[in-house]
């Protein structure tokens, strides 16, 4: 019985060292990266497979930073051959890809996106002001008695902040922070409205993060999960909780929600198309150019992607929430993203 | 006497009481099982209650022309004038031909738009298979937009919303009326992979990455455990060594499966360089989340065999391999199986482990071997739970469905087995 055990044992580790020969031949692109970015890359990758003889690629919803990782690991089949990202590539992660070989990489600006607070239809309307958005969620707020520190927050209801806020407690439901709508909704909304106070601005940039980007800990904002889903049910049923969301989410929810408005303006194609709605932020993906024609169809996906029936006005990609860039910015992007023109690093 | 008869007096006060007490007790037993019932007949009406739907697809019916002028196309079978086509007009054409009153271009679209975005390619693909074809009038059957099968499944239903415009609404009430649009059983869903299109979107693709990934590790787990199980029970000497080994057994057996994920990247695909995503890496996992179970079950089927009859083979002169594989072995066999059955069972239903192996991922192609890339029934109610499109609220509650047939059959298996095959001294 031992002398069987251990043949067992030994065919069991022959057959790990059998298939773990790396570097195996694959037809399917893999495609990770941002859950903003994945509702379309999902929708184009569907299409190219449907309207090709390439298979459909995998995606896999990693959030930015996750796929940067996976993506710059390396060149070579077992690594992924596109990222979709909610936010540019950071130099760190530039030169992470650099130092693992990635050398060319092809970025790809596709549209944008914005963030939206909303509510249950019966909730009170809400219309703010950046700076009253980052009073209400900070965990340290300027003194409201004046002066140039920093108090803990001591704002319970949103009529505290300013009379003309409804007289209800703040109560804000929001992504956790490994989502990339969470870092954006911190550095666009948040930063953006710290920034009005001039002691806070001139302060040195890490210095200003750690005022900035702190959201309370003391139950006024809640750190929902990934799934924005249960968000949604939440706000239809409890009035009075507003929700931190991706502009798409909430056009696929328009009858039950409904959207505030933030420093006048409120959320939609167009206010975010033409940046005068505050909370938006660019999609990105990047391509690895060494894979081009290593996994066959990846030109024929950037095509697709960046063709006007794609991310044009009238696209398809608009009918699941896409905000589109302007013509001229698209057609060139289509231009550089089908000569597969790569990044040198001075860009970002 | 007086002693004996207050004892008895004694006994019988207090006999009340503690039948009182009894009562309660049985109470506090039927409550808590009357509360699980409860707890179950609700989850269970509104899965059902929410899902039933999902096995309903909507679908329209049209008789199109398929005119070579309106699709700028003279031969199908070459692939420039194909992807250059408008596969789309003889699906307008047909819907302004039920509509009659619909002229502009803004209107047309709106009116195409009833209809999936699958429809053209369906038309494409039937060219392309029958060139023939061309220029005739073909009834055809398209699935129609979710948002259409939305509104004709739900339209009172206020956890839905009605993303259909008022004239929308008008056309589909009118063709619904002409018997254009109708409901049928929705058997898209059995036999496709996933899509973004709720109404083309399918559970075949996770079905079969379930099945490779469940075969990779019984192969795996059944004999590894079995084995690991005969020896530590009747081979192993007592010793510290086998000790240390038998409490890090039971303690694998309570590690959160989520370690056994963070185990697999960083060996299989971290070490051994294998592809993310696949059903090899997948069932590995599985194996050993679910290895600790099946030999602690193996090994309580083991020792539940009667001393009796090992020692009548002992008597007459058996060895001790003769001994368990002819004895032993067959008698624990059914025990051995109800524990893996169980095992595996949970192992259908485990997400946490596969998250960071790669296998929640949006794939499309049904998987057609161990090393392409899949994902499991479990992961695609998750990813389907969690997308915006208002169909895929009934789609996520039809797949709980039909993952919690896969589990009841697997258990009724393992019952069936014990009951059939166990004997009893």
């Amino acid at each position: 019985m031992k002398l069987k055990a251990a043949l067992a044992s030994v065919a069991l580790a022959g057959s790990i060292a059998a298939v773990s020969t790396p570097a195996m031949a694959r037809d399917t692109i893999n495609i990770v990266g941002s859950s903003t970015v994945y509702p379309f890359a999902t929708v184009v990758a569907e299409r190219f497979g449907r309207n090709t003889d390439f298979p459909t690629p995998k995606l896999e919803s990693t959030g930015s930073g996750g796929g940067l990782k996976l993506f710059c690991d390396g060149i070579g089949t077992q690594y992924a051959d596109i990222t979709n990202a909610s936010r540019r590539m950071k130099t760190s992660e530039f030169e992470n890809c650099q130092a693992n070989g990635v050398k060319d990489i092809v970025e790809v600006r596709i549209g944008s996106d914005g963030i939206v607070i909303a509510s249950g239809n019966d909730a009170p309307e809400l219309n703010l002001s950046l700076q009253q958005l980052f009073l209400a969620l900070a965990k340290d707020v300027p003194n409201p008695d004046g002066g140039d520190n920093l108090v803990a927050n001591p704002y319970e209801k949103w009529s505290d902040i300013s009379s003309d806020l409804p007289n209800i407690e703040i109560s804000v439901m929001g992504p956790p922070p490994t989502s990339g709508t969470r870092d954006a909704f911190v550095e666009i909304a948040m930063e953006g409205g710290c920034k009005k106070y001039d002691w806070i601005k001139s302060m040195g940039k890490s210095e200003m993060r750690g005022v900035c980007h702190n959201l309370r800990e003391d139950g006024a904002f809640i750190e929902a999960g990934e799934n924005d889903n249960l968000i949604v049910q939440r706000l239809i049923r409890d009035n009075g909780t507003y929700g931190v969301f991706g502009f798409s989410f909430f056009d696929e929810n328009r009858g039950q929600l409904q959207v505030a408005e933030i420093d006048g303006v409120a959320p939609s194609q167009d206010t975010i198309g033409d940046d005068s709605y505050p909370v938006a932020r660019s999609m990105f993906f990047y391509v690895k150019k060494a894979h081009v024609d290593v996994v066959p169809g990846i030109q024929e996906y950037v095509s697709e992607f960046t063709s006007e029936g794609a991310w044009g006005d009238n696209g398809y990609l608009v009918d699941v929430g896409l905000i589109p860039n302007p013509r001229n910015v698209r057609i060139q992007a289509a231009k550089d993203a089908q000569a597969l023109k790569t990044m040198t690093g001075n860009e970002l | 006497m007086t002693d004996q008869r207050s004892q008895a007096e004694i006994v019988r006060q207090s006999l009340k009481r503690r039948y009182r007490k009894e009562r309660r007790f049985r109470l506090y037993g039927m409550t808590a099982i009357v509360i699980a019932l409860a707890s179950l007949f609700i989850l269970f009406a509104d899965i059902i209650g929410k899902g039933y739907t999902g096995f309903i697809k909507t679908t329209i019916t049209l008789e199109v022309t398929l005119d070579s002028e309106a699709m700028y196309l003279d031969d199908p079978t070459d692939a420039d004038q194909r992807s250059m086509a408008d596969f789309n007009a003889p699906i307008i054409n047909a819907l302004s031909d039920l509509i009659p009153g619909v002229e502009n271009r803004a209107a047309q679209r709106e009116l195409s738009r009833l209809v999936g975005s699958y429809g053209a390619s369906q038309i494409r693909d039937m060219l392309r298979a029958n060139p023939e074809l061309l220029n005739t009038t073909q009834t055809m059957t398209f699935l129609a937009h979710d948002r259409v099968s939305v509104y004709v499944k739900h339209a009172d239903n206020p956890n839905y919303s009605i993303r259909l415009s008022e004239q929308q609404q008008a056309w589909v009430d009118e063709l619904v009326e002409k018997g254009v649009i109708e409901t049928s059983f929705n058997d898209v869903l059995f036999s496709s992979g996933d899509s973004r299109e709720p109404s083309n979107a399918g559970i075949l693709g996770a079905v079969v990455g379930s099945l490779l990934t469940m075969v990779v590790t019984l192969v795996i787990a059944f004999p590894v455990g079995v084995a690991a199980a005969i020896y530590l029970e009747e081979f192993a000497p007592q010793n510290r060594f086998t000790d240390f080994i038998e409490v890090n057994i039971n303690n694998l057996a309570a590690v959160p499966s989520i370690i056994f994920g963070l185990l697999g990247l960083a060996v299989f695909i971290g070490l051994f360089g294998m592809p993310r995503s696949v059903p090899v890496v997948g069932g590995l996992v599985l194996a050993l989340m679910t290895l600790p179970t099946i030999i602690i079950s193996s090994r309580a089927a083991i020792k539940s065999v009667p001393p009796s009859i090992r020692e009548a083979a002992e008597g007459i002169g058996a060895s001790k391999m003769q001994v368990v594989l002819h004895h032993v072995l067959p008698l624990a066999m059914p025990g051995m199986l109800t524990g893996s059955i169980i095992g595996m069972a949970q192992a259908l239903g485990e997400t946490a482990p596969l998250l960071l192996i790669g296998m929640v991922a949006f794939i499309v192609e049904i998987p057609d071997g161990f090393f392409s890339s899949a994902t499991v029934l479990p992961v695609q109610v998750y990813l389907w739970a969690t997308s915006a499109e208002q169909g895929f609220i009934e789609l996520a509650s039809a797949g709980i469905m039909i993952l919690l047939t896969f589990l009841i059959s697997m258990n009724a298996l393992a019952i069936w087995l014990r009951k059939r095959l166990e004997r009893r001294w």
